[in-house]
């Protein structure tokens, strides 16, 4: 098989015994890149940076100084600032816009010797579940089952569709409200949203920045607890980053989880879910009960209001952060008429630069954080929140170690097939995982099954926070009971 | 709640964002959607609930009040649409 369908750990053990050199590696994915046009995954290609960090990769692995992220080539999401090269949240407001400085977690990541092959398509300032809201145009699904163009979720769509069709090992995802987790499910592959506060967010540009947190996109469970080991850890820079060691969370996965006690929250059976859905979460629930874990069912009771409570509190800090999207200091400034003002260069700027679901939420957040309805609803929101991190506090207080739901109301559906349909409907795609976010918990998509139609479904697992280790270990052991090991057939 | 096409002006002028005296009716259409959407938060018992502050119960770190960077005024200047002569250029603001 082509270098470019590895898994990291694959890649990193044929490195290390010199069974391939990083050089060849990475050819092998921007080859695969530039055969991929199609996916509309890759955005901006970095192929010199790519073949210069390559060969710095290959120095230190002779040298024998080679962390396990050493070489491996990576898709960075759009969202993450690189210096010098084009980072623009899929978003014209930010056209042209290359940072003079480096995040936190691809400085970490490039230390490591990691390759980045590129920058990965996305839904404009992660606002969306579909990749259709970029600047760039809609990602595409490599999973294909009739003539229709899927989706492959969002908003970290280009990473899912990259990792999905072997355009590189891994990627960068970022995960607001189910943004990695929902992408990965729709694609087949493994996403992981560590707890709040387990990755720095320094250097990705702000949605809402208490929910925000960056994780890794991978093609097995293994790799993301290494991908996820080189992306986490304390930093300065980011004041709700955790002063936290970082434990070893490939050697977590024992895939030994016997007396583990999983729970399944009643209220995720939603009225209407599909019968696919509903078999595929009892399915997994016997894997892992067969594994030797007690399943249990549980009580979420706020579960149903995480969704209305999510679109006042991200909104409501999307208006904020998105404030510094002004035309002075980066990015677009509108062209102005004779006697236009500074107010006229803020709203043309604004008006010509974000997209129409970016200029609704910040409006939505703009009317929720105005005086007089500040209490009635962002006040609210923060107090529902609390009950909703409270239910999930009382789960693991009553003894449960992992919560186990399913990842995605549906599978993968037609790009345009939900243009038309009322926004809600859209936001509804994060209904399982919102909850997640509003509770600061780690949260993994597992592949499981394929769906009639022969797309891939995906399942969710919730830990405890700060224990992704243990978490990443159910997820492993869910990966090698469900045996998931189909891929798309290739039509790009 | 229900948006008029008055508040949703409003919001837009709030927001720094121009949309068309045309578009106004669509746009409090849709917010007031959204809005709708959300009265579902006052069906829960709030009573006594603090509201969450922060999701991971820890004080934030304090650091030394110190300068630890600096001197990079091109660095910042890189991106500017327009910028002159080491500042920031925009429209006229005083009359």
């Amino acid at each position: 098989m082509s270098a470019n369908t590895w898994t990291i750990a694959a890649a990193r053990d044929a490195l290390r015994k010199g069974e391939i050199s990083a050089t060849d590696l990475t050819m092998a994915c921007l080859t695969a890149i530039d055969a991929g046009d199609a996916l509309g995954a890759f955005v901006h290609k970095t192929p010199e940076i790519a073949l210069d960090q390559a060969r710095a990769a290959e120095a230190r692995i002779k040298a024998g100084d080679a962390p396990s992220m050493c070489g491996i080539p990576l898709g960075i999401k759009d969202l993450f600032a690189t210096r010098g090269v084009p980072s623009q949240a899929a978003s014209n407001i930010l056209r042209g816009f290359r940072p003079e400085y480096e995040s936190t977690v691809t400085t970490k990541l490039f230390e490591a010797g990691a390759v980045m092959l590129g920058k990965l398509n996305m839904d404009e300032f992660a606002m969306g579940s579909s990749n259709e809201t970029s600047c760039y145009g809609h990602a595409v699904n490599p999973w294909k089952v009739d003539g229709r163009k899927l989706t492959p979720g969002g908003s970290s769509g280009g990473s899912a569709a990259a990792v999905a069709g072997d355009l590189c090992l891994a990627a960068t995802g970022t995960d607001t409200g189910g943004s990695i987790r929902q992408p990965a499910a729709f694609t087949g592959i493994v996403g992981i949203k560590p707890t709040y506060g387990r990755v720095s967010r320094w250097g990705i540009v702000a949605f809402a920045s208490s929910l925000d947190q960056a994780g890794p996109m991978t093609k097995t469970v293994r790799d993301a607890a290494i991908f996820l080991q080189a992306m986490a850890g304390h930093d300065p820079k980011d004041s709700t980053s955790a002063d936290l060691a970082v434990p070893d969370f490939e050697a977590a996965l024992t895939g030994d989880i016997r007396g583990k006690k999983i729970g399944l929250p009643r209220e995720y059976r939603m009225e209407g879910m599909p019968a696919e859905i509903e078999k595929l979460w009892a399915d997994g629930a016997a894997m892992l009960r067969d594994a030797g874990a007690e399943i249990v069912d549980i009580s979420l009771p706020h579960t149903k209001y995480a969704l209305p409570a999510y679109y006042v509190i991200a909104p409501g800090e999307a208006s904020s952060n998105l404030a510094r999207y002004d035309g002075v200091r980066y990015g677009h400034r509108a062209k102005l008429a004779a006697g236009d003002g500074i107010t006229e260069m803020y709203e043309k700027t604004r008006a010509e630069g974000f997209g129409k679901e970016v200029q609704r939420r910040v409006m939505i957040g703009t009317y929720v954080l105005s005086a007089g309805f500040y209490d009635a609803y962002y006040n609210r929101a923060r107090k529902v929140r609390a009950l909703i991190k409270r239910d999930f506090e009382q789960a693991f207080a009553a003894g449960v170690d992992a919560i186990l739901t399913p990842a995605t109301p549906s599978a993968a559906f037609g790009l345009g097939e939900m243009s038309s349909a009322d926004p809600i409907e859209m936001y509804l795609n994060d209904v399982f995982t919102v909850t997640v976010n509003l509770a600061g918990l780690p949260g993994v998509a597992v592949p499981v099954g394929l769906d009639k139609q022969g797309l891939p479904l995906g399942l969710q697992l919730i830990g405890r926070p700060w224990e992704e280790g243990d978490l990443l270990n159910h997820a492993y052991v869910l990966e090698r009971a469900a045996g998931f090991v189909a891929k798309p057939a290739k039509w790009w | 709640m229900s948006i008029d096409i008055d508040t949703a002006r409003r919001v837009a002028k709030l927001a720094r964002i121009r949309v068309e005296e045309a578009d106004l009716p669509a746009l409090a259409g849709e917010l007031s959607g959204i809005l709708t959407f959300m009265e579902q938060l006052n069906e829960v018992d709030v009573e006594g609930v603090e509201p969450m502050t922060s999701v991971t119960p820890m004080r934030l770190k304090r650091r030394k009040d110190e300068v630890t960077d600096g001197n990079i005024q091109a660095a910042v200047l890189k991106n500017a649409p327009d910028a002159r002569e080491g500042f920031f250029a925009v429209p006229k603001v005083v009359e």
